[in-house]
């Protein structure tokens, strides 16, 4: 056998394993949540009831998607001029100089902070910081948590929008330099809309990532199962709920615990198709 | 290269059956459990001095009542470890018959987080109206009146309850479902709940760390926690109408009176009038009848003796150093009696 066929048949089996491990993933979740779905049926979305007490047990997921859904939005808004001011940074004004490569080593740093620490940094410093300037009350809640995990996403979202923001053919940006533009207006009408599909894919990637981030929201949010009224309401996510109540879960609770996985799964999905459809527009 | 991957390999299989040989030959028993967070430093301290004293390893996972239960249904365990006995529902649901054996006491400590104020009562009517969030305020009418002479801020209550499902809030819960009939009916008893009011935090640590962290909180956390970390703790009212607070005394006080043969009783609310009236026992389970899962005659004659030094009063006397109640000599009795109903083949393990 030669080389050749050797690495086709190893590159071949390793991305078959990668899409029987995905397969099996959405097999066991799809089993494990008939129990529910066969219970709540679709109503499993639209329903804000959740009580685990026996004999009148009832769940719901839409405070869970809410949640998540509030939290990671309010994350990416608090995020984008931050991050995209990182990026512009990085990509176009400093590239390639000794202050953007450690700022880029510091962003990317960000990345590598488990999620743990950021949930105790907001909870012994940002919490007590909000309540002191008498933003909150009690410092739980939405705000808080959107506040970390914008923080968290920020490297998802500057280190890709960064790395396509400096691809943008120099021979573009000269043509406008020498037709007289400022840099303001170089960045305005060329590499901006020139990498936008890029920044935007950025932009995906950490909504994702924000989606499924459990462990600081988890000790940030407030953990009540309502939904959110507002930016200071407490609430919960999915991926925080299913950390918090799968140990002591068994029958009808486990399952819907699943169901809401699945969900999560599906929509990530859903976010990440957009996404791409979007990029596919722009180009 | 190759020769090297051969006497590796032969090494690992050389030393892989050495190994079951000795186990076969010279019956060496370890024994395994997992269930219950809430008495994992009494257990961690016994089985421990059991080891060292008796040379039979104990492993035991913390993973919670509901884990616990779901690995002694799985038979990977020689036995569970849960807060909350099973109903009889529950009990016929499990393969085989299983029996319970009361192993310490515990109680559920309401800790609150106000600066200066070292003495706080809460009626039944008081805790009732704080959870379900009737009351929001401190320096509110009503638990002003319950606390002459203690001067309380106007601030916001925030009640923090448990965001996992735990054995602590079934004691909890239960206790509020015997004291106020608007609980039991909207809300009830469980180990997880549909909080009406409040905000949830995962674990003990995670109630009174964020308890300690906020002035205003009140919350609920397992004694063993709450004695450690020397909380404010509040006096609730027995059902013989005293203030008491939680003590090893009167926790242990719960116990008495009345225990049925099997063990199977929350304390909550107990009668007798020292007594802290949100205590219960924790409980260790396991198959009455010993051979299952090919299970050998000294797997489940070491099980036995484990469980039974753990009732004797020489383990109980470690309990109060972890801060928890021991067994009343009644409770113990009973457990001892139980472990003698435990059978291999039909035949009782201990005499």
């Amino acid at each position: 056998m030669n080389s050749d066929k050797i690495t086709k048949i190893v590159l071949f089996s390793v991305s078959f394993i990668i899409l029987i491990v995905a397969g099996g993933i959405v097999f066991s979740l799809v089993g494990g949540a008939i129990p529910s779905f066969k219970t709540f049926g679709f109503g499993f979305i639209t329903s804000s009831h959740w009580d685990p007490t026996d004999g009148r047990e009832n769940y719901g997921a839409l405070p869970f998607i809410a949640g998540t859904l509030i939290t990671s939005f309010a994350a990416l808004v608090i995020s984008f001029p931050l991050s995209f001011a990182t990026s512009l940074f990085l990509g176009e004004y400093y590239r390639n100089t000794r202050v953007a490569k450690i700022l880029g080593t510091m962003v990317d740093l960000l990345a590598g902070i488990p999620s743990i620490v950021y949930g105790l940094w907001g909870f012994y410093i940002l919490r007590p910081f909000l309540i002191g300037i008498g933003f909150e009350n009690q410092g739980f809640g939405v705000l808080t948590s959107s506040i970390v995990l914008a923080i968290m996403i920020i490297p998802y979202a500057t280190s890709l929008s960064n790395e396509i923001i400096s691809m943008v053919p120099n021979d573009l940006k000269e043509a406008a330099y020498s037709l007289g533009s400022t840099r303001y207006e170089v960045i305005r009408y060329v590499t901006v809309p020139a990498a936008r599909s890029g920044i935007f894919a950025g932009y995906i990637l950490a909504f994702g990532r924000a989606l499924g981030e459990t462990m600081a929201v988890t000790m940030l949010i407030g953990n009540s199962n309502i939904i959110p009224d507002g930016l200071f309401s407490t609430g919960n996510t999915m991926a925080s709920v299913i950390a918090n109540q799968f140990g002591e879960a068994d029958g009808l609770k486990l399952s819907s615990l699943i169901f809401i996985g699945l969900l999560l799964f599906v929509i990530t999905g859903i976010v990440n198709s957009i996404g791409k459809l979007i990029i596919r527009k722009m180009n | 290269m190759r020769t090297i991957i051969t006497v590796l390999v032969l090494a690992v299989l050389f030393s892989s059956c050495q190994n079951s040989a000795k186990k076969t030959s010279n019956e060496k028993v370890s024994l395994t459990a997992a269930g219950a967070t809430f008495p994992l430093p009494f257990y961690n301290l016994v089985f421990k001095n059991y080891t060292e004293s008796k040379g039979i390893p104990v492993t035991y996972g913390g993973v919670g009542s509901g884990g616990g239960i779901r690995s002694l249904t799985d038979k990977v365990v020689d036995f569970g470890a849960t807060d909350a006995f099973l109903e009889d529902d529950k009990m016929a649901e499990m393969p085989a018959p299983i029996v319970h054996i009361p192993t310490c006491l515990g109680a559920v400590v309401i800790t609150y987080n106000l600066p200066g104020i070292d003495e706080l009562k809460l009626s039944n009517e008081l805790l009732e109206k704080i959870f379900m969030g009737e009351i929001t305020k401190w320096n509110d009418p009503l638990i002003a009146a319950n606390n002459p002479g203690v001067t309380l801020p106007a601030k916001d209550i925030l009640f923090v309850h448990r965001s996992d499902g735990s054995g602590t809030t079934q004691i909890f819960s239960d206790y509020l479902s015997k004291i106020s009939t608007k609980w039991a009916e909207k809300i009830g008893a469980g180990k997880s709940l549909n909080w009406p009011v409040g905000m949830g935090a995962k674990g003990n640590p995670g109630v009174v760390g964020t308890i300690s962290q906020t002035e205003g909180a009140i919350g609920y956390v397992g004694s063993e926690f709450a004695f450690a970390q020397k909380t404010q703790m509040a006096q609730v009212q027995n059902s013989a109408g005293e203030y008491v607070l939680p003590t090893m005394a009167s926790i242990s006080a719960a116990a008495k009176g009345n225990i049925p043969d099997d063990t199977r009783i929350m304390l909550t609310n107990s009668s007798d009038p020292e007594s802290y009236p949100i205590s219960g026992f924790t409980w260790i389970i396991l198959y009455k009848e010993q051979a299952y899962n090919g299970r050998s005659l000294a797997q489940a004659e070491e099980t036995l003796k484990l469980l039974d030094w753990m009732v004797s009063s020489e383990a109980q006397a470690e309990a109060p150093n972890v801060h928890y109640a021991p067994l009343t000599e009644d409770a113990a009795a009973k457990a001892k009696a139980i472990l003698r109903s435990v059978t291999f083949e039909g035949k009782a393990i201990l005499n």
